[in-house]
């Protein structure tokens, strides 16, 4: 990381650009030509010049970064388009998509451009943060800019060439042409487009003339993952480096006492086994710095299977941590103290706690209308209770860093899906200056929010630093799912009235959590009903807990479409009509403030899922059929699932879904997205659970963590996009949580029987491979 | 310690290393062909699918000493060029999401086909239940091992 310069004229240039950027015409501030070396065009723009002031939350420096050059388009002679991918991979596709969305604007063959990993880079790139379903939708106007512009250069430089106005010049597919007949490739004006003036304002392509966006274009990475190329954090060597492990505690809310490694150091290949303190006594933690245990007792050695092995003849004594507390700065400069307990919990007590906690009190988070008295006056009060677990991410590549560190400068390659949160924390605890630090980010074998917490980078560089030796530190199976950051466990109660004639009058959900509860108070169906409370309490917990695909959203979908799929029966009413019923009023008479959904959006989703799924038609009679839909990051979403029993297990056949997030960029990857986040949903609904005994973690591995399976994922998943010109809005979490509703309304319809707590089957895995 | 003598992908390979060490990490870590992927370490999710004398096997609970003469293929080694139809078939379907799990997927899939050429949705289901997809792309590895064979 070089050149930390800031500029002090970039919030007014910002701002301006904000103005601007709503119209097809934008003018340029961030875009700079040069000269390729060896002929050719290199322009760099910046990718952070569009954003959207909510956007500060992924790049908290965005008025120092909005004037940086940062990621660039190459053009060579020989016709070759490179372009700069700056967020990790990690199954999403970015590094498919985000090209694609410049390859658009420039017009160019997309069989001759060649996707490039950016590096990481904090000053420039900004956090490169992956996660929230914000890639696409963040980048999607300076994407656009950049490539236009680059397209109006190489017209103009062709104009100049072969002395004729721009106007009677087309450029398409990576050609330019002359009414004249006369051509030329884009690699043939590359060069002398880099003498070409950049452009102030240029013209975005209509949506209706997308011949890239919009048109399937397969993985770029697609070749290196069938052949097995070295593409992951687990994959990366490097002469000389030495493989650690960590031996950590057995259980939340114990902390090592003390060790014997005489055993373990006589085993072959084996380098050291020391402990190691992650952060020192008053570390201010930033806000990804997340981490379970602080006390690391960590075995060096030559090769993996050694190091399993000698783990194995530890001698290790616990103790019980008391109550700690310590300071966190979130990403706005807010700080908080964090208090956690002592003990050692187990998921028994955790139910009964929450059970108690239920009934106390809570805080208010939002309030319509009269409440009480609605409740107090109804004909009809239906109230039920939602229970799910802590969960696992369980990503196929489990947790692993390669870190070499001196006194003067550190290395660290591996997966994370947000290097810039961490390496300022790096920074800090190495001592050493954030140039002297340079992460490489590996293509992530899954993330769904565990790699946003980068506290295994830290651990490497710690343990490379105290062992003066190349090391990659690798967590077994085991220890990545006993060892997590999880997803919180999590219940609500929700209450409906009704008045004599069955309307609903109110509408009550009170929510808690271990250790966050999960409400969205603005969400639907805020602002359909007269009146609405939402209130949320919370237990502390020394389990740790973190974002998992589509945060707190993955519960709320399930819990509040099963407690909506209820009252429509209560009332008499169709599941999808009564959403409808209930949006309609939301669009012409929205109750309250805040709204964070767009009713008409909403609807057109369950309309199309209606229509696809042929809802309510007589030749789906038959079918156990459940729907649910939900909005969350920006986008829209709903499934209609098809249950059968089978061999005594609910089995979901069939899945219809429809999805509501603007212009859909690479429709074939977001068609395969939207078929992982059903299968995944139908899994953590039917089987996802981690327990605890006495602090400990009751699940390891794959025996006893139930993963969804290949025969117990549907044969069909027909997926269906709403058609618009909206710019793109999220697509990698929306279509996950309301699967969990779908599930359950179709396991009623299956069974009989409603379900309240997850995972809906428990039955324990036999499934050895 | 002891010596063995390994075939892998066509070459032959010598090791030192212990009797026990199984398979997968002879292959990721001394032979440094890290396409086999390491996932659960228990013949629990498929990652680390390898072919023994062209047979499906879990490397991560092989151990080195029982291999013996046996043909190793891993997925360095499935096709040259990366053209085995299994591989095509997973290009022409854009299987792959995160694409961890996939070398797995595709060595468990290239046995399948060798043993049954045409194989029903309940053939694939149940050969490729060992093999868990995290970011559940099953649908499409279905779709890709009928293409491949042909269907
Ligand atoms: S790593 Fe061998 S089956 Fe999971
Ligand atoms: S593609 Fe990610 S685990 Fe299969």
């Amino acid at each position: 990381m070089k050149n930390k310069n800031t500029n002090s004229g970039a919030d007014t240039l910002l701002a301006e650009h904000m103005e601007t950027d709503s119209g097809g015409m934008l003018r340029r501030h961030f875009l700079k030509a040069s000269a390729l070396v060896g002929g050719g065009l290199m322009l760099r723009f910046s990718w952070l010049s569009g954003l959207k002031p909510m956007d500060k939350m992924v790049n908290p420096n965005l008025t120092e970064q909005g004037s940086q050059l940062n990621g660039y388009i190459q053009i060579t002679p020989d016709n070759i388009v490179k372009i700069l991918c700056p967020n990790p991979e990690f199954g999403q596709n970015v590094m498919t998509s985000l090209p694609m969305i410049v390859a658009e604007e420039l017009d160019v063959d997309w069989k001759n451009v060649v996707v490039e990993m950016g590096p990481h880079d904090n000053v420039k790139l900004g956090p490169q943060f992956t996660g929230g379903s914000n890639s696409v939708r963040m980048y999607w106007t300076p994407l656009r800019n950049a490539g236009a512009s680059a397209r109006q250069m190489l017209i103009e430089a062709a104009a100049k060439a072969w002395s004729v106005p721009a106007s009677e010049i087309t450029a398409k597919e990576g050609v330019l042409s002359h009414i004249s007949g006369k051509t030329a490739t884009y690699g043939e004006m590359a060069a002398a487009a880099a003498n070409v003036a950049v452009p102030k304002d240029v013209q975005l392509k209509s949506a209706k003339d997308f011949t890239i966006v919009r048109n399937s274009k397969k993985n770029a990475e697609g070749p290196k993952i069938v052949t097995g190329k070295p593409l992951f954090g687990l994959d990366y060597w490097q002469e000389g480096m030495k493989i650690a492990m960590i031996e950590h505690p057995p259980a939340f809310g114990l902390k090592l006492k003390s060790f014997d490694a005489s055993q373990a150091l006589k085993m072959p290949g084996i380098v050291d086994v020391f402990s190691l303190k992650l952060y020192e006594d008053g570390y201010e933690q930033a806000g990804f710095d997340t981490r379970t245990f602080n006390d690391l007792l960590v075995v060096v050695g030559n090769s993996t299977w050694e190091v399993m092995n000698a783990r194995k003849k530890l001698k290790t004594a616990w103790e019980p941590i008391g109550e700690t507390k310590y300071n966190v700065v979130g990403w706005r400069g807010d700080k908080r103290e964090v208090v956690v307990p002592a003990g050692l919990e187990s998921t028994s007590a955790h139910l009964e706690k929450m059970a108690a906690y239920a009934k106390g009190a809570a805080k208010e988070l939002r309030k319509d209308g009269d409440p009480e008295t609605a409740f107090k006056n109804a004909a009809q009060v239906i109230e039920r209770t939602y229970h799910a677990p802590f969960l696992a991410h369980n990503c196929m590549e489990p947790i692993n860093f390669f870190a070499h560190v001196t006194d003067e400068q550190a290395l660290l390659v591996g997966p994370l899906q947000g290097p810039g949160w961490i390496e300022p924390s790096l920074s800090k605890i190495l001592n050493l200056p954030p140039e002297k630090i340079e992460i490489q980010m590996t293509r992530m074998g899954g993330g769904f929010g565990r790699r946003a917490y980068g506290h295994y980078m830290t651990e490497a560089a710690l343990i490379s630093r105290k062992v003066k030796s190349p090391v990659k530190l690798i967590y077994t199976r085991e220890d990545d799912m006993t060892y997590g950051i999880y997803r919180p466990m999590y219940t609500a109660t929700y209450r409906a009235a009704l008045d004599a004639n069955k309307n609903l009058i109110g509408f009550h959900v009170k929510g808690g959590g271990i250790p966050e509860h999960p409400i969205h108070a603005n969400r639907f169906p805020a602002g359909a009903v007269d009146n609405y409370l939402a209130e949320g309490w919370e237990i502390p917990s020394n389990i740790t807990i973190g974002a998992f695909r589509a945060p707190r959203s993955n519960f709320n979908a399930a819990a509040e479409q099963s407690f909506l799929d209820e009252v429509a029966e209560a009332m008499g009413k169709d599941p999808i009509d009564f959403r409808l019923e209930l949006l309609q009023r939301a669009k012409t008479n929205p109750v309250g403030q805040n709204n964070e959904y767009d009713a008409d959006r909403y609807a057109g989703v369950l309309e199309l899922l209606k229509e696809k799924s042929g809802w309510g038609k007589p030749e789906n009679s038959h079918k156990k059929r459940g729907v649910a839909a939900y909005f969350c990051h920006n986008s829209y979403a709903g499934h209609v699932v098809d249950m059968v029993i089978r061999d005594g297990e609910p089995y979901v056949e069939h899945v219809t879904s429809a999805m509501d997030c603007g212009i859909v960029v690479n429709p074939d990857a977001a068609i395969n997205m939207v078929q992982g986040a059903v299968v995944d949903g139908i899994g953590n609904a039917l089987y996802g659970a981690l327990t605890h005994k006495d602090g400990a973690p009751e699940q390891s591995n794959f025996h006893n963590y139930r993963i969804i399976r290949h025969h117990e994922a549907p044969r069909n998943i027909d997926v269906h996009f709403v058609q618009n010109d909206i710019d793109p809005t999220g697509l990698g979490e929306p279509p996950f949580p309301p699967v969990f509703g779908a599930v359950a309304n179709a396991l009623y319809k299956a069974t009989g029987n409603r379900k309240y707590m997850q995972p809906f089957t428990v039955e324990p895995p036999n499934t050895q491979g | 310690m002891a010596k063995y003598t390994l075939k892998v992908n066509g070459k032959t390979f010598k090791v030192d290393v212990d009797a026990s060490t199984p398979l997968l990490w002879v292959l990721r870590d001394h032979l440094h062909l890290p396409g086999t992927k390491y996932g659960c370490g228990m013949a629990l999710c498929g990652a680390c699918t390898v072919h023994l004398n062209g047979a499906a096997t879990r490397s991560c609970v092989l151990p080195v000493s029982s291999v013996g003469k046996s043909e190793i293929t891993t997925i360095e080694g499935l096709s040259e060029q990366g053209d085995h139809p299994v591989q095509k078939a997973w290009l022409e379907h854009d299987v792959a999401q995160c694409g961890y799990c996939q070398s797995g997927q595709i060595m468990n899939a290239a046995a399948l086909l060798k043993t049954t050429p045409n194989p029903t949705d309940e053939e694939i289901e149940n050969f490729m239940s060992g093999n868990i997809c995290r970011c559940g792309t099953y649908l499409r590895i279905k779709e890709a091992i009928k293409t491949a064979s042909g269907q």
